[in-house]
């Protein structure tokens, strides 16, 4: 009769959700995007995206074996999702190298400089993103039209964003709501994202404060400079569905790691970074302002969290 | 009758696999080691020796103080010797080891008097309280006599009967419920006026709703009285959320029920405490709920204090060898014991066994919230952690972590698998050698 027993603090039972789980289904959840994404910019977007995911795993298995941590928490396809949700943020037209370093940049610098998984204060997709930004600034501004546009001149192309900010042109709503437009790959079809978006809250995975203060705030703010002058301004549904802002809030924005858990601190986290984006497509000098608005908001992060604690029961404040 | 429902918490699978099976007697082993601190509290000191022939419900321990309790022998019989055994907190502590008379049949004459209960003073029921060594049953088995003393200045108008239940897997204050309704609200009654409360609502969760009919059908009539259906979720039964679900009133951090002019007294407490005025008898047994996959004949036993682990499995016909893992209490909050010689106790609500038990592999944080989100409290335990891991006290201090409650709730939730209450219970811990210290 063996009488081991096997001793450990209370809970004793713990809930079936896991970190490698709820990966996995933030995953699942850019399924209709990468699939609109090859849609729109063919098979070679496929090809970018399967890369970028490949360098990303790579790198933190051998990060993680240098570091002698377990590789095995690889399977935990955090790195994976980096990869992928970096390559959503590329130009269709990026060459694979610069997408390699980026997607190495990304998790190499994003997140293991940081101290590994859970320890990072940038986004990691976006880290990358902004790398390549600042080391080939043409190559990563360079558009071309997605397939159902093909007749349109390639080398004047434009974003719906850039096309406004520099030459005044309006894309039409359902352009932008369906992807039929210029752009990132994965940020062109609000409607794929937000169908993802919407299967992650549904699955309680991201906290839905954060695309609701988010675009709240966007809206409010672009509204008012659209009623100041309409005709200088873009309308607020433009700019709700223009550029990355849906990619962004959805996927980015709501990255657990970065953003804050304090419910106040939240509000004011994706409000920020609404308003953000518009002082900087109206104001900037870049027709987009979604990358920095959510990097500098995840720097604000761990600052609003400790301003924010909640009220205890029965604390009196 | 009302309906509520706690806000936060969680909703683990409720696996109450015992409901259905009524309460039965445990058959009195040959020998039982009656643990002196069996409460919250200073340790009652034994008032036998080894020799000593004593009687059924014979005071062999003396409350120590205030908060404290005494201790009644279960049975009669003679004392083998006084010993240390380990308790369910895997300390050694003294027990008083009983060689149980099967064939006597004395009963000791109860220390308080006995009167029709209707006539009893609420200094009478403080006193019964007192001498029949009762204690708060829903876990905490803190001293009933105290917390039927609030300070004079206080006026308590609100007695809440924690009827809830809602750890997983325990049913033994459910079938309380069903088989002893009367005794359970005659309890109920004799603490109201000790207390001097003019209300009584008894919390009853939905996943039980026999009881909830059971007692609503009484109390409809029973002006003042009414009984509170309560969605199931888990840690409603904790003494501070049951107080605001049912009253809306937060006690205060660092207070008690009383400072917000209620009592709140356990469904199991209230009938000892009647039993003990109607009857005579100490506090010696109590129903502990045995179950999970590691018994073959799970139940509800009424079982005398002082039985060790070891006798109740082998009568559950326990697959000794396979099981990985025994919780003294439920899943949420029990201890897990290092062996089976352990005695059951005053706090010994259930005995779970299990045979594959649950192995943590802890990630790094997240920082989903999801923690932020169930702690019923709000005490933000990712951050709580967080600054225990760093050793900024001061901020774990003021982050609040002395008013965690321990429920188990966050590290419930948490997907990185972190052993959030663990690391809580350490810093409390260093707070307290700090606190000492100085
Ligand atoms: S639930 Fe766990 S992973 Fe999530 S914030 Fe809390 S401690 Fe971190
Ligand atoms: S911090 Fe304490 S009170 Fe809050 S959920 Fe965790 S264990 Fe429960």
């Amino acid at each position: 009769m063996t009488e081991k027993l096997y001793v450990s603090s209370s809970p004793h039972v713990l809930s079936p959700e896991d970190v490698p789980k709820i990966m996995r289904h933030v995953i699942y959840a850019l399924i209709p995007t990468v699939g609109g994404a090859v849609y729109f910019f063919g098979l070679r977007a496929l090809a970018v995206i399967v890369l970028c995911g490949a360098v990303a795993v790579i790198t933190e298995a051998v990060i993680l074996a240098v570091r002698k941590k377990k590789v095995s928490t690889i399977m935990d396809t955090s790195a994976l999702l980096t990869g992928i949700l970096f390559a959503l943020t590329l130009p269709p037209s990026v060459s694979f190298g610069t997408a390699a370093i980026g997607a190495f940049i990304a998790v190499a610098v994003g997140k293991q400089v940081f101290g590994g998984f859970g320890q990072n204060i940038f986004n990691p997709a976006l880290v990358g993103r902004a790398f390549l930004q600042a080391a080939f600034p043409v190559e990563m501004t360079t558009w071309v039209p997605p397939r159902v546009l093909q007749k349109v001149d390639a080398v004047s192309f434009a974003t719906p964003l850039g096309g406004f900010k520099f030459s005044h042109l309006m894309t039409s709503h359902t352009s932008l709501f369906l992807g039929s437009v210029g752009g990132s790959l994965g940020e062109t079809s609000a409607l794929l994202i937000i169908i993802g978006g919407i299967y992650l809250l549904w699955r309680r995975y991201i906290d839905w404060r954060i695309p609701v203060s988010a675009c709240a705030s966007l809206v409010l703010l672009s509204a008012i400079f659209y009623l100041i002058n309409p005709q200088k301004y873009p309308d607020p549904v433009f700019m709700l569905f223009a550029g990355g802002f849906m990619l962004g809030v959805w996927f980015m924005a709501t990255d657990p790691v970065t953003s804050p858990v304090h419910p106040k601190a939240v509000w004011i986290y994706g409000a920020g970074i609404g308003f953000l984006v518009v002082i900087i497509r109206l104001f900037g000098g870049m027709p987009e302002g979604i990358m920095y608005s959510i990097l500098f908001m995840n720097a604000l992060s761990p600052m609003l969290e400790r301003f924010t604690r909640p009220r205890m029961l029965g604390e009196e404040r | 009758m009302i309906e509520r429902a706690l806000k936060g918490g969680v909703h683990p699978d409720e696996c109450k696999l015992t409901a259905p099976s009524p309460i039965e007697n445990f058959p009195c082993p040959e020998r039982l080691y009656v643990p002196l601190q069996q409460h919250l509290g200073r340790k009652a000191r034994p008032m036998v020796k080894k020799g000593d022939v004593i009687a059924k419900g014979q005071k062999i321990g003396e409350a120590d103080g205030f908060i404290s309790a005494n201790i009644h022998s279960p049975v009669a019989g003679k004392v083998k010797s006084i010993d240390k055994v380990m308790l369910p907190n895997g300390v050694f502590d003294d027990a008083v080891v009983i060689d149980v008379d099967q064939e006597s049949n004395s009963v000791a004459e109860p220390t308080w008097p006995l009167k029709p209960v209707d006539d009893l003073t609420p200094d009478d029921i403080r006193t019964i309280a007192r001498e029949a060594g009762i204690v708060g049953l829903g876990g905490a088995t803190f001293p009933t006599a105290v917390k039927l003393s609030p300070p004079e200045n206080v006026k308590i108008d609100t007695l809440i009967i924690n009827g809830a239940e809602c750890e997983p897997y325990l049913t033994a204050d459910h079938r309380l419920m069903l088989e002893h309704t009367d005794e359970v609200i005659r309890g109920a009654e004799l603490v109201r006026r000790a207390v001097g409360a003019e209300k009584v609502f008894v919390g009853i969760e939905k996943n039980k709703p026999d009881a909830i009919k059971k007692f609503d059908g009484i109390l409809k009539r029973k002006d003042g009285w009414e009984v509170v259906a309560l969605k199931s979720v888990y840690p409603q039964g904790a003494e501070k959320n049951l107080i605001k679900v049912i009253t809306g009133r937060e006690v205060p951090v660092g207070g008690l029920p009383f400072n917000v002019n209620v009592a709140i007294q356990n469904v199991g407490t209230v009938y000892s405490l009647y039993r003990a005025a109607s009857e005579g008898i100490p506090l010696i047994e109590r129903v502990v709920t045995v179950s999970g996959d590691g018994v073959k004949k799970p139940g509800n036993f009424r079982i005398p204090f002082g039985v060790m682990a070891r006798e109740v499995l082998e009568h559950c016909e326990a697959r000794f060898g396979e099981i990985e893992k025994v919780i003294f209490g439920g899943p949420m909050m029990g201890m897990s014991i290092k062996g089976y010689d352990v005695p059951v106790i005053k706090s010994t609500s259930g005995i779970l066994c299990f045979v594959k038990a649950v192995r943590r592999e802890p990630y790094g944080c997240l920082n989903c919230g999801r923690c932020v989100e169930v702690c019923t409290l709000h005490i933000a335990p990712t951050r709580v952690v967080k600054l225990v891991r760093a050793a900024k006290w001061d901020e774990v201090k003021k982050a609040g972590i002395m008013n965690c409650m321990e429920c188990g709730c966050c590290a419930y939730v948490c997907p990185s698998k972190i052993p959030l209450v663990q690391w809580i219970r350490y810093g409390k811990f260093m707070l307290r050698k700090m606190e000492a210290q100085r």
